[in-house]
């Protein structure tokens, strides 16, 4: 027992813990500077809602929270899945949207599915239209070698610009400029999360993520799926060498991390939360922000789980701030800044090394 | 006795390993002084500590004759010591002249003053005999010419004490020649060298004295006039070292393994790498390819093993024809390969050694249940090689392999090679790099494979170990095969003639 502890606890995974800490603290300092120079009298105040995040309103203001952090956890998920296979996945944000409109569209559309399976069939054709997107930049950086980071911003254009297209000839309410709203049976059931955290917006989704951390953790951790992908990440050349598919195995792993980032379109939008699609030439902001988050869980199914929930509690943090006089895009850039210096958890990560490597060196002179 | 470098008592501990124990290192002004030692036996954290790359937990350095603290490797370049790395740390895209004096720019105003550094350079050049054209690209000179550059690097700087870290691994055997004159002349113009090897041949060519290391411990420092190079090697391994390879009587069996009309084109001139390549191995007979080093000895393998693509010809494996089989499929049908480079293809060094182990057999319903690892059975796996192997790291089979010493790591990849029960083993320099230990080790077992009635096919560009391994010399030139000799019947001096083009007895087709 003792030893399994002692090796849990070992210098590796407490090592990418505090990194991931450190670079929190890191850019909450900065967000204080920044607070500090736009409005020296309201600082500290303000630092402390930020602080205070989702927790200002009780249970309800986590709700809040876990809404926030469902679809950037779900492309955190997607980015960091294609990090273990050594593919940079820019493209959740294009994965994310068609997944979003294929929802919706079938949630507005096919009210003739019955109740218990609309939102499921909406759930998985969103999955399946973000594997789609993240098929193309696998298949093409499998067969031709296409860099997969210029082909998936490609295929966020392409993904924007067709769902604005989409969205106008089909589900389109000219009235509000934005998509028409989804039949009740397309909503993801509460399963009694609203009892816990009461908030209208929050529902099931929550658990579903869970879900998906889980049997990704499971992927990469236990089979022999996961040991090829993290092989194939580590070491292309050597995958070949021992006669893994690595082709098979970059289309796969786009697939999946398409797929996981199309889901997550479907849960955010499908919240009842009356949140809608709008017609706007802007690439949905949940496919990047699934980057830093990736980056502070380290690309750790259960790291990206807590990074996740840790930026959507800075954000609500970000619209509490709102009662104090700050310009919006200060509040803006503060919680950017947040959660960017959240990403250099793996600088950290060698820094914390270093310095436990000179710490254990001074000890061993003073024992002396 | 005047001493440019004292290293006293130096002990330095990693977590779970001692890598020096109290070591003492003393170099002479003037003189090559070789430091010997095993792969693993601390030769290179001694150097790192001597270069400030970590800093010891006991013992004092002087430099002549004084004491100082070397906290990082400006220290150690202001105090005069300069090192020629293993792996060479030039910028391919600049020229040999940019190389040199990177990092101790001349600049006037901000702006580069190439003339001066020029003229240093191009006097250091003539002074030491060290000849090279300073408007080349590092990327078009050869290996040893890249080495010259690192030694005029060094003595750009200034350095009086030279470290060379296994100076010869990379070097053809005219290049190590001319590598020891070099080094002759730099002592005789007083600088004084430190010399990384395992090479006993080179050591009693150019060192004056030795010091030997083994297992982080000083075994002790000795004059290499007066000692043998059998005396050498039993310090350095603790034991008695046969340079001879034992062999059983020769067991001919059937054909395992042949290779037809095989051609490569090259990719990157029009002629091909490897030209109509035809043999046969037979079961129980170790087949040595010979050649210099770039006449299409690693394309060919990469072709017979899968890896790239053949133009042309056919491959069999126990007369089924492979040619068109991925590599699974080949590695199924029993074919094993040792890896040339065993950091970019034989290993995935982020991979812990238990996972190494199994990274071509991972799939096998005996690692794997409906796709997941069965954690516990690689576990016991990679135990039982570790054991039979004697494959040494800091955690057994937790071990990162990336923090392994080479030669334990070449021991992981043959073990995992051979235990699948191949029929073919395709080995490509598998002793380059690797100690006398190791290489008595490595040849063992390919040894053992042949009189257990398995095929071989040894890629080497070490006429030693041609010599003494093979039962039949297959040369290469240019990508054909120029002689097919018989390792009794012919001399180091003919086979290298065949090397070099200069004869050939394969009649050539074309």
């Amino acid at each position: 027992m003792r030893t399994k502890l002692s090796k849990m606890l070992g210098n590796s995974a407490v090592a990418s813990f505090s990194s991931s800490i450190l670079a929190i603290v890191v850019g909450l300092i900065f967000g204080l500077l920044i607070l500090l120079f736009s409005n020296p009298s309201q600082a500290f105040q303000g630092f402390g809602t930020i602080l205070l995040g989702g927790l200002q309103d009780g249970l309800a203001g986590m709700g809040n929270v876990i809404y926030f952090a469902v679809p950037i956890i779900m492309t955190g998920l997607s980015v960091g899945f294609a990090f273990k296979t050594g593919l940079f996945n820019i493209g959740a944000s294009g994965q994310f949207t068609v997944g979003t409109f294929v929802a919706i569209y079938i949630g507005v559309n096919w009210t003739w599915l019955p109740g218990y399976s609309h939102w499921i069939v909406a759930l998985f054709a969103a999955a399946l239209a973000g594997a789609l997107w993240g098929f193309v930049p696998g298949i093409l950086k499998a067969v031709a070698n296409v860099n997969e980071v210029i082909s998936s911003i490609i295929m966020n254009y392409i993904g924007m610009y067709l769902t604005n297209m989409l969205i106008v000839k089909t589900v389109f309410d000219q009235l509000k400029n934005q998509t028409l709203p989804v039949a009740a049976s397309a909503q993801i059931p509460k399963w009694g999360i609203d009892k816990i955290f009461p908030y209208r917006s929050v529902n099931g989704a929550i658990l579903i993520v869970i879900f998906v951390v889980f049997i990704m953790y499971i992927v990469i951790n236990k089979t022999t799926f996961g040991f090829e992908l993290k092989a194939c990440g580590k070491n292309p050349n050597a995958s070949k060498y021992a006669g893994i598919n690595a082709k098979k195995n970059i289309v796969l792993s786009m697939v999946i991390a398409g797929a996981i980032s199309g889901l997550g379109g479907a849960l955010f939008y499908l919240s009842g939360a009356g949140k809608y699609m709008q017609v706007q030439d802007i690439i949905a902001i949940e496919g990047f922000n699934g980057i830093p988050v990736a980056l502070l869980g380290l690309s750790n199914p259960i790291g990206i789980l807590f990074a996740g929930l840790f930026i959507g509690y800075i954000t609500v943090g970000g619209f509490n701030l709102q009662s104090f006089d700050f310009a919006p895009q200060v509040i803006d850039i503060i919680i950017a800044a947040i959660i960017y210096f959240s990403a250099f958890a793996l600088v950290f990560k060698n820094l914390l090394g270093r310095v436990g490597k000179k710490l254990a060196k001074r000890e061993d002179e003073k024992d002396e | 006795m005047e001493y440019v470098i004292e290293m006293n008592n130096i002990t330095k501990e990693f977590t779970g390993i001692i890598a020096n124990d109290n070591i003492t290192l003393q170099v002479k002004k003037g003189e090559v002084h070789a430091l010997l030692g095993e792969n693993g036996a601390g030769k290179s954290t001694l150097m790192s500590v001597l270069f400030g790359l970590y800093q010891p937990e006991k013992g004092e350095i002087k430099i002549n004759g004084k004491s100082v603290n070397i906290n990082n490797p400006n220290d150690a370049n202001a105090l005069g010591i300069g090192m020629v790395h293993q792996h060479f740390k030039l910028v391919h895209n600049f020229t040999v002249l940019e190389s040199i004096v990177l990092g101790r720019e001349t600049t006037k105003n901000g702006f580069l003053k190439k003339d001066d550094a020029r003229k240093k350079v191009m006097e250091l050049s003539q002074k030491y005999k060290l000849m090279v054209d300073p408007d080349e690209y590092i990327s078009d000179i050869t290996v040893g010419m890249q080495q010259r550059v690192e030694i005029l690097k060094m003595l750009y700087c200034d350095n009086n004490i030279l470290i060379f870290d296994e100076p010869t691994a990379v070097l053809t055997p005219q290049e190590i020649d001319e590598l020891m004159k070099i080094m002759k002349q730099l002592v005789s113009e007083g600088k004084s060298i430190i010399f990384i090897t395992h090479k006993l041949n080179e050591i009693k060519e150019v060192a004056d004295r030795c010091t030997v290391l083994r297992k982080g411990k000083y075994i002790g420092t000795i004059d290499v006039e007066s000692a043998s190079k059998e005396e050498m090697s039993e310090m350095m391994v603790g034991r008695k070292v046969s340079f001879a390879v034992e062999k059983q009587e020769q067991n001919l069996g059937e054909v395992v393994f042949e290779v037809k009309d095989l051609t490569i084109k090259s990719k990157h001139t029009s002629k091909n790498a490897v030209s109509d390549v035809s043999f046969k191995v037979r079961k129980g007979e170790i087949v040595c390819i010979a050649g210099i080093d770039g006449n299409g000895q690693s394309e060919l393998v990469y072709g017979l093993t899968g890896l790239t693509h053949i133009d042309c010809g056919n491959v069999f494996i126990n007369g089924k024809d492979i040619t068109k089989e991925s590599i699974r499929k080949r590695c199924k049908d029993g074919m094993a390969h040792i890896p040339e480079d065993r950091h970019k293809d034989g290993l995935v060094l982020d991979y812990t050694l238990k996972e190494n182990l199994v990274l071509q057999t991972y799939y096998l319903p005996k690692y794997q249940n409906h796709g997941f690892i069965k954690f516990n059975e690689v576990r016991e796996f990679a135990r039982k090689l570790i054991d039979q192997y004697d494959i040494r790291s800091g955690q057994d089979e937790d071990s990162l392999v990336r923090d392994m010493s080479g030669g334990n790591q070449q021991k992981a990849i043959v073990a995992r090679e051979i235990d699948r029960n191949p029929e073919i083993i395709i080995a490509v320099q598998p002793t380059r790099g690797l100690d006398v230990g190791a290489i008595e080790y490595i040849h063992k077992q390919l040894v053992a494979q042949r009189d257990a009635g398995k095929g071989v096919l040894l890629v080497s560009l070490e006429l030693d170990e041609v010599m003494n391994v093979s039962d039949r010399i297959l040369v290469m030139y240019e990508g054909e095969i120029v002689g097919d000799l018989d390792p009794n019947q012919t001399t180091v001096q003919e086979l290298g003639l065949y090397m070099s083009g200069s004869k050939r007895s394969v009649k050539n087709e074309n």
